[in-house]
């Protein structure tokens, strides 16, 4: 693939020849280079997490990644908690999707304990999972857009994930993290008249993304600076692990909802959003058609969830629940691709060892220090929100 | 040929000395492979097998029988089926071969896990470099026998006139206040 984007500089001379793995040698004592730190305070990087980079001109020519300031050990806290006492530690793990740690955990523990949760609770969940896809998308469009100088956007979508989260406000308690699916089933049913005001925010939301449509993705500057930018080469997928909409964007149809269906999703009816480009236009493309489909996906529910019914199965008093020993792995689809709990058990009361597998682990760390070489020193933010990385799960 | 799981655990069993098969549900199996012919299990594996995603590489400190168990986990995209290596390997002896040349992002689990276990990993890219703890001179923090708690009151100290209540009791008699 030649690299041709906006900022490329078509004289070559002026930059050392890159060996075969893609690397060069940098002489540092040459002062041709400038080596600045991108982050960890800095509002082009999705969360904390810092990058060295080392530049010739305005051109990135070599990055390493740090992460770890905001390494909080949860991993470790667990096993020193029982299950119930990790409630409050997991939803942590990711911040801006606190819904998919609460399931991935409350599953793997049911399934190690023989729990099946009741049919309302299996909606319930599918509800909450689905909501939570949405405000986090939402809050990325603006993030992607604000990367690019359209920082009007990003008030838009973080209005309407306001709206979103006021409906999370009265189904769980709780704006961003609502501690609602707990082992055995989930906290409540739908209050009186949510439905209604769930369809009022479905158009509020329909109405502002035909905007962003209009404002961002038929935006001359966005597509300059996007379309042919930061191109996943199809045969990285699996070298590289990467999972989402970011294989997705590269037409593998990869998608843990249809692949390994899990709650409700067998009874909905969709099909994974894929493109063809794998540029950081079409991952934002297929990102702002996947928010759409989880506006369609949050209709069908309403439709067929129950108003009424038996929302949890008994469980031990979790005080002194000894989980059976044994070990499994529990995977849902995220915003950013497979999230998965890998969760081991010795019999006690305790787990022996709860591992998280994020999506960010992989594109932001092998991933982003393979594709921001030759990229420009303005371009680095929005190349980076368009993995879409949160770095609070990759040091957990 | 058609994908059949039962072929491919049979396949490790009698070609790498697999053993202590366990099916935890549909589509998702554990074995257990000895430490020397994991790498080449792996690869066969991954290529002719078609488990070419790899989700995860962790290890879980099994103290009292002095062993780490080293987890890989492999999935089957076109089959749905995964696939967990289980690898022992002596707490004393931390040292396992990489497998970084056949996905890119286990140069990055080897590296935490050097950082985090204290498990070895020759040849990884970076490995000897900090990840998360820079900085950090004390013993690996995620084997079981870093006290985290121990550690926290050696190196913090209270701030006066703050309390704090022990959370088990305290959570027993917000839920439980009878019993």
């Amino acid at each position: 693939m030649s690299k041709k984007f906006f900022s490329w500089n078509e004289d070559r001379s002026l930059y050392p020849p890159a060996k075969p793995d893609g690397t060069i040698d940098i002489d540092l004592s040459s002062h041709k280079y400038l080596k600045i730190w991108h982050g960890p305070q800095h509002p082009g990087i999705t969360g904390n997490m810092s990058l060295e980079l080392t530049l010739l001109g305005d051109e990135v020519m070599a990055c390493e990644t740090h992460v770890g300031y905001l390494h909080r050990g949860f991993e470790k806290l667990m096993e020193r908690r029982k299950y119930i006492q990790c409630f409050p530690i997991v939803c942590r793990v990711a911040v801006p999707e606190p819904d998919f740690n609460e399931y991935c955990f409350a599953s793997a523990t049911e399934e190690l304990a023989g729990i099946e949760i009741p049919e309302a609770a299996k909606w319930l969940r599918t509800l909450v999972l689905e909501m939570a896809r949405l405000q986090s998308y939402l809050m990325w469009v603006g993030g992607q857009a604000g990367a690019f100088g359209q920082g009007i956007i990003g008030q838009w979508t973080l209005y309407c994930r306001d709206l979103v989260l006021d409906r999370f406000e009265e189904l769980t308690g709780g704006r961003i993290y609502h501690m609602y699916i707990i082992p055995g089933g989930v906290r409540g049913l739908l209050p009186d008249g949510f439905r209604e005001r769930m369809e009022e925010t479905l158009r509020i939301i329909e109405r502002f993304m035909k905007d962003v449509h209009s404002v961002m993705f038929n935006n001359s500057v966005f597509k300059k600076r996007s379309v042919g930018m930061g191109v996943i080469e199809p045969e990285w997928i699996n070298r590289f692990g990467i999972v989402g909409p970011n294989a997705r964007a590269a037409g593998v149809p990869m998608d843990v909802r249809k692949d390994d269906p899990y709650l409700k999703y067998p009874e909905l009816d969709f099909e994974p959003v894929t493109g063809t480009d794998s540029d950081i236009y079409t991952r934002a493309d297929v990102r702002r058609r996947d928010l759409l489909l989880s506006v369609d996906l949050i209709r069908q529910i309403m439709v067929k969830i129950p108003d009424s019914g038996e929302i949890r199965a008994k469980t031990p008093n979790v005080l002194h629940w000894k989980i059976p020993a044994g070990e499994t792995y529990s995977r849902a689809e995220c915003t950013r691709g497979e999230f998965g709990y890998y969760m081991v058990s010795d019999g006690s009361e305790y787990p022996r060892r709860v591992n998280v597998r994020g999506p960010s682990y992989t594109h932001a760390v092998s991933l982003l220090e393979k594709m921001i070489i030759n990229v420009n020193i303005a371009d680095v933010a929005g190349l980076m929100v368009s993995l879409h990385t949160y770095p609070p799960e990759i040091e957990r | 040929m058609e994908f059949q799981i039962d072929q491919v655990i049979g396949n490790l069993n009698e070609l790498f000395g697999g053993k202590d098969h366990h099916r935890q549900r549909k589509g998702l199996d554990f074995i257990t492979i000895p430490k020397e012919q994991a790498v080449a299990a792996i690869t066969y594996l991954s290529n002719p097998e078609g488990f070419k995603h790899l989700v995860l590489l962790t290890a879980v400190d099994w103290l009292e029988q002095g062993q780490f168990q080293l987890t890989y986990l492999l999935n089957n995209p076109d089959n749905k089926q995964d696939l967990g290596i289980r690898v022992l390997i002596p707490r004393d002896q931390a040292v396992m071969d990489s497998i970084h040349d056949l996905w890119g992002q286990a140069a990055t689990y080897q590296r935490e896990l050097r950082e985090m276990f204290g498990i070895h990993f020759p040849g990884s890219p970076r490995v000897d470099q900090p990840f998360i703890l820079e900085g950090w001179d004390g013993p690996p923090p995620y084997r079981r026998d870093f006290d985290t708690k121990k550690y926290a009151e050696e190196t913090y100290f209270p701030r006066p006139g703050r309390s704090s209540n022990d959370p088990t009791e305290y959570m027993k008699h917000q839920l439980y206040p009878d019993e």
